[in-house]
């Protein structure tokens, strides 16, 4: 593949895996539906959900940063890479061995969703998820401008990591704020159950494929 | 695990109401001298079924001198929450505890006609892991399966204070204890909570030695048993208020809060009231603020009686206290149901304004002096006492048996247990079920019940009804 079909492709990644975080009732979209049925109005719903997107986008951001200023070493970018899928690709293997849900989000109060939903992304590999795509990403600007100085680069990085984690975050919002709307205002709760389908394998699964894809595209 | 939630896991109670009917219940049989192992009955509740009303399995213990009191689910419409992620478990366990011997079972209902036990939690490990004793009210929430308890350590009980510990929902293992910060809470008896709203009340009866040989009158007399309720919130583990229902109102027992989470109430059963005997409900609210308070709303008079017909605990008194020893709220919040153990009646009232109850329908069946015979012409041992509610609200279940050694003190002598049915009219009435009635094995008595897919004193929902 070219490299901007390539790029075209990664950016897809990005809004694709940001849907699919979305659509998951277990990234929270019925907390918002709950929070406008609870207040009684509407407007709390978008409310709830801008909470929830900070969350998840801090979540983003506090995987990808790291990653950016390490991306910086020019020198290692191939072993970071590997090092990166092989870490998505362990937390894949994990999560399907160990099907439990961490017991420390139950300690979050309903009232906190930001937090909430930051933990709840950063305790299922949600960013982590993004991290071979991301770094796909910096390698393929990297190689369009040649070896430039890593300063500069470093902030390019970043500018990127917080693109990517932003439009992840919209893409996620646009899903569950479409969801979470049709229920509350015409489908309502009994879709909840009959839809709630358990992605743990599933999102398992995904780990791993990404994890692979990136070390592929990095040997 | 399950690819999808439970079916019968419901996002509100107005769609737990929508469900289908339940077609089994699950009632618990004990043993009041422990000559034989207590067990789990599952009797026919669907009235289309040849054995309509009977039991259709029992499943004794391996153990004797349990003596089961409350159980619950491991997992119910809570399960739901996104917050918690726990909504793949099936609804399929029942946690049964026993109260003297502190031992708890875990019964796989999956195939209910097949009841067998999944897992057995010996005593010791209770001891060790928690510093509790004699586990009592089981509740499925946001940490795992939250057990209540009426003893703290050591023989009697005595050492420490009572609480609440959790146990893994998944694997059953006990994690520990609760509470974080107790604040004045000494006592334990039952517990319940608005999720999305993240706080929890819990209730006093008395300390083992209060109960367990059979209620202490100098006890009651100088207003030794609980009469305190505590609001905690939930997930930080702490008790924020105490409120203190004032010391004639002896033994606050049952926790019943408003289903749909959007009301911010709740109702407390009061046993006696030692200054005139009367039994009283009183509901308790939320403010704006999070503060709680409490008023009585409902007063339910003692009833003139000789001495002669009554037991010795009551004779010089010359009156029957009704003795309100369990309530349970239907699922639309509508209707609250209070068992008077003591005068033999089954009270339905109208709560749609909390503040103001009024008296629906009213059952009479057993007593201590009327003794009221079912309509089919069965005697009703003792008085209606545990009382479960089918999430349409249109069928109401009861039991007759308090607790073994406190049977024996109001009702001498070998009753003999019952279950039996009224049907609850749509705007209230009550009327028992002459063709449903439950018979039991010799020796046993019959204390609570869970219905099939859930009911009124299990269930708590994570979104208000739309």
């Amino acid at each position: 593949m070219g490299e901007e079909p390539m790029m075209a492709a990664l950016w897809w990644a990005v809004i694709a895996s940001g849907l699919y975080h979305g659509v998951n009732p277990g990234m929270g979209w019925p907390l918002s539906v709950s929070a406008a049925l609870m207040e009684g109005r509407r407007r709390a719903l978008p409310s709830a959900l801008a909470m929830l997107a900070l969350g998840h986008f801090l979540a983003m951001s506090a995987i990808l940063l790291p990653f950016s200023m390490m991306f910086a070493l020019v020198d290692w970018q191939r072993e970071i890479r590997i090092g990166a899928g092989l870490l998505v690709i362990s937390l894949g293997v994990f999560l399907l061995i160990r099907r439990r849900h961490p017991r420390f989000l139950a300690r979050v109060p309903p009232s906190q969703l930001a937090l909430w939903s930051f933990l709840a992304a950063m305790a299922h590999g949600a960013g982590l998820m993004l991290l071979p795509v991301y770094l796909g990403l910096c390698g393929i600007e990297d190689t369009e401008g040649g070896h430039q100085a890593a300063a500069m680069l470093m902030s390019d990085n970043i500018g990127i990591a917080l693109a990517v984690a932003a439009s992840h975050t919209a893409a996620m919002t646009l899903a569950g704020g479409l969801i979470a709307l049709v229920v509350y205002s015409w489908l309502g709760l009994k879709f909840l159950s009959q839809a709630w389908f358990n992605m743990d394998i599933l999102w398992a699964l995904s780990l791993i494929v990404v994890g692979i894809a990136g070390l592929w595209t990095a040997l | 695990m399950n690819l999808r939630p439970d079916p019968t896991f419901h996002a509100t109670p107005k769609l737990a109401m929508a469900a289908p009917v339940e077609t089994l219940a699950f009632t618990l049989m004990l043993s009041p001298d422990g000559s034989q192992p207590d067990g789990l009955a599952v009797v026919d509740v669907d009235p289309g079924s040849d054995t309509y009303g009977e039991i259709v399995h029992q499943l004794l213990m391996p153990n004797k001198g349990d003596e089961f009191h409350h159980f619950g689910w491991n997992a119910c419409s809570s399960a739901l929450s996104p917050l918690t992620g726990h909504a793949f478990l099936e609804r399929r366990y029942l946690i049964i505890p026993g109260i003297r011997s502190s031992r708890i079972y875990v019964i796989d209902v999956k195939e209910p006609l097949k009841a067998k036990i999944h897992k057995i939690i010996e005593p010791e490990e209770v001891f060790e892991k928690t510093g509790y004793s004699r586990p009592h009210t089981i509740h499925c929430g946001p940490e795992g399966i939250y057990v209540s308890t009426l003893g703290g350590g050591g023989k009697d009980g005595t050492d420490g204070p009572p609480g609440i510990f959790i146990m893994d929902c998944e694997t059953f293992d006990i994690l520990g204890r609760y509470e974080m910060d107790r604040g004045i809470q000494d006592k334990h008896y039952d517990f319940w909570w608005n999720l999305p709203r993240d706080y929890m009340i819990s209730s006093e009866w008395g300390l083992p030695p209060q109960f367990e040989n059979g209620i202490v009158a100098e006890d009651l007399l100088s207003n030794k048993y609980g009469h305190k309720i505590h609001f905690w919130d939930l997930r930080a583990r702490k008790n924020v208020q105490t409120i203190d229902l004032g010391e004639n109102h002896q033994m606050a027992l049952e926790i019943r809060p408003a289903h749909d989470p959007a009301k911010q109430y709740g109702f407390c059963g009061v046993v006696v009231d030692t200054t005139n005997l009367q039994g009283a409900i009183f509901t308790w609210w939320r403010n704006d603020d999070g503060t709680f308070e409490a008023k009585k709303t409902i007063t339910i008079d003692p009833q003139p009686a000789s001495a002669d017909d009554l037991p010795d605990l009551l004779k010089g008194f010359e009156a029957v206290p009704p003795l309100v020893t369990d309530i349970d709220l239907s699922m639309d919040d509508r209707f609250l149901y209070v068992a008077c153990w003591g005068t033999g009646e089954m009270h339905q009232y109208d709560v749609s304004d909390p503040m103001n109850p009024t008296l629906a329908g009213k059952v009479e069946i057993g007593g201590i002096v009327k003794k009221t015979k079912h309509p089919n012409g069965n005697e009703f041992g003792y008085g209606p006492q545990m009382v479960e509610i089918s999430r349409d609200g249109k069928r109401v279940y009861w039991t007759n048996s308090l607790y073994s050694t406190w049977d024996d003190q109001f009702y001498p002598g070998e009753r003999g247990a019952a279950m039996v049915m009224a049907n609850a009219g749509e705007n209230g009435g009550l009327e028992l079920d002459e063709k449903f009635w439950v018979g039991f094995p010799d020796g046993y008595r019959s204390h609570q019940i869970r219905l099939e897919g859930g009911d009124c004193s299990t269930d708590s929902f994570c979104y208000p009804n739309s």
